[in-house]
């Protein structure tokens, strides 16, 4: 535990994805570096099209870079066998897909138990898991239905329990806000802002300033570059004193 | 800010008289901050005796009417440092950003991006200066919350106007402006938040 606390959990590093190649090629992403340490929260922001959830793809070992590298918790996903690599997505990482992803013929609460068991958690802890953290997102009362009886902001809080439970120490969050209504909203960025307080390394996508705003740092994509960064703000009370009218 | 900003940019494109300044202004803001002449020429002087701007013409009569005025090299120092500094959160004069942009995208050689991203990144940073303090305040007194949140949706309708902006501007990519004045250069690095 003492190795991740000095090394980055998430490290990209000069990172370039192109879709296509010749006059088509499409740059989703161009000489990208960024790492997020434990208990550090980093929005990515910019419009859309600029590369955010490509960005978020390559860091979860769900899509491979062009060039660059991409190392969770000191380890490079490139060199992994795809046991590896799935063994890590499962293990360590808790992603939150911008289309929520859930698996059509489970339940609210299997949705969020499988990938717990499929790590070797017995069922029944599994389980208790998984209530645990859909009651955390408040949506208990869905938690025996499958995905296509709920709404889109329950299915939205059913993909976020699912990346939460467990203790991943990598979240990764593609608008996790995106289908929910204000305070819902900022529940569910509380939730993702204790887990990283706890020790937690988290990426969130996010198109709005309020929810970015939880974040130790913002970063601004643009064509595949990031552009800007609002760095590490200490001068906690500096605000203070201006005026609140 | 300043109407001495806004008259500094809008000298940078060209020099001009006094009273055309003003009706430049008023084109320029639209009636966000409508001028009287006297306010453009007090305003004129005091550019003068700082070395901002320097005027021109017959001043034999004694009226300033006759003057052209042009920028100065320690004017576009200061423009420059205008341009280049996020409006502080702090003590705002009301509207200063929508006329510093528009003053931006008439004002030749200005990248008007990278004063928007400048501002955004500022913004934000309250944002998320304000989100801490109402973590922090969560048990505390619902008026200093309320207070907060006002702040904090103040700074958010901000980022979004400002995307907003900046989406505007990538559909209407400027042929307008042709600079022959030398660039203004924005930085996006910009300064912390201060206190005061
Ligand atoms: N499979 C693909 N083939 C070709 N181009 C792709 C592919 N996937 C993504 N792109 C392109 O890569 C660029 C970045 O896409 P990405 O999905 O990362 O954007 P985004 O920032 O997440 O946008 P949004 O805010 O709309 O979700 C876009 O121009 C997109 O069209
Ligand atoms: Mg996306």
């Amino acid at each position: 535990m003492n190795a991740e606390r000095t090394v980055p959990v998430l490290q990209l590093r000069d990172l370039s994805r192109v879709h296509g190649s010749g006059e088509t090629a499409v740059h989703a992403l161009r000489g990208l570096s960024l790492s997020v340490s434990a208990g550090e929260l980093v929005a990515v922001m910019g419009p859309s099209g600029s590369g955010k959830s490509t960005l978020l793809a390559l860091a979860g070992g769900l899509d491979t870079a062009s060039s660059g590298e991409v190392l969770v918790q000191g380890a490079e996903l490139g060199a992994m066998s795809r046991r590896e690599l799935a063994k890590l997505r499962r293990r360590s990482v808790g992603y939150v897909f911008q289309d929520f992803n859930l698996l059509p013929a489970l339940t609210a609460a299997e949705n969020v138990s499988l990938p717990r068991e499929l790590d070797g958690t017995p069922a029944k802890a599994a389980r208790r898991e998984a209530l645990e953290a859909l009651a955390d997102v408040g949506v208990t009362d869905v938690a025996e239905r499958f995905p296509d009886a709920m709404s889109g902001g329950q299915q939205q809080r059913v993909a976020i329990a699912r990346a939460l439970v467990g203790p991943r120490r990598l979240l990764l969050a593609d608008e996790p806000t995106g289908a929910l209504d204000s305070d819902t909203g900022e529940a569910v960025l509380r939730l993702i802002r204790r887990r990283c307080d706890d020790g937690a390394a988290g990426l969130l996508v996010t198109h709005e300033a309020r929810h970015a705003a939880w974040a130790d740092r913002v970063v601004f994509l643009r064509d595949g570059a990031m552009i800007d960064d609002t760095g590490r703000v200490s001068t906690v009370d500096s605000l203070l004193t201006g005026d609140p009218a | 800010m300043s109407i001495r900003h806004g008259l500094l940019a809008l000298l940078h494109r060209q020099p001009m008289y006094g009273y055309q300044l003003r009706s430049e202004f008023e084109a320029t803001t639209g009636s966000t901050w409508p001028l009287n002449v006297g306010q453009v020429y007090t305003t004129l002087g005091r550019l003068e005796r700082d070395g901002c701007v320097s005027a021109n013409g017959d001043d034999s009569i004694g009226e300033d009417l006759q003057k052209t005025y042009a920028i100065t090299p320690a004017g576009r120092v200061e423009l420059e440092l205008w341009f280049s500094t996020p409006v502080s959160r702090a003590r705002r004069p009301r509207d200063e950003l929508a006329i510093k942009l528009a003053m931006a995208l008439v004002a030749p050689g200005v990248d008007v991006g990278a004063v928007v991203q400048a501002q955004r990144t500022d913004t934000l940073r309250a944002l998320q200066e304000y989100t801490r303090l109402k973590t922090r305040a969560e048990d505390g007194e619902l008026s200093w919350l309320l207070v907060l949140d006002a702040l904090i949706f103040a700074a958010e309708a901000e980022v979004r106007w400002l995307d907003h902006c900046e989406a505007r501007l990538a559909r209407h990519r400027p042929a307008a402006v042709t600079a022959a004045a030398p660039p203004v250069h924005v930085s996006t690095r910009v300064r912390k938040p201060v206190s005061r």
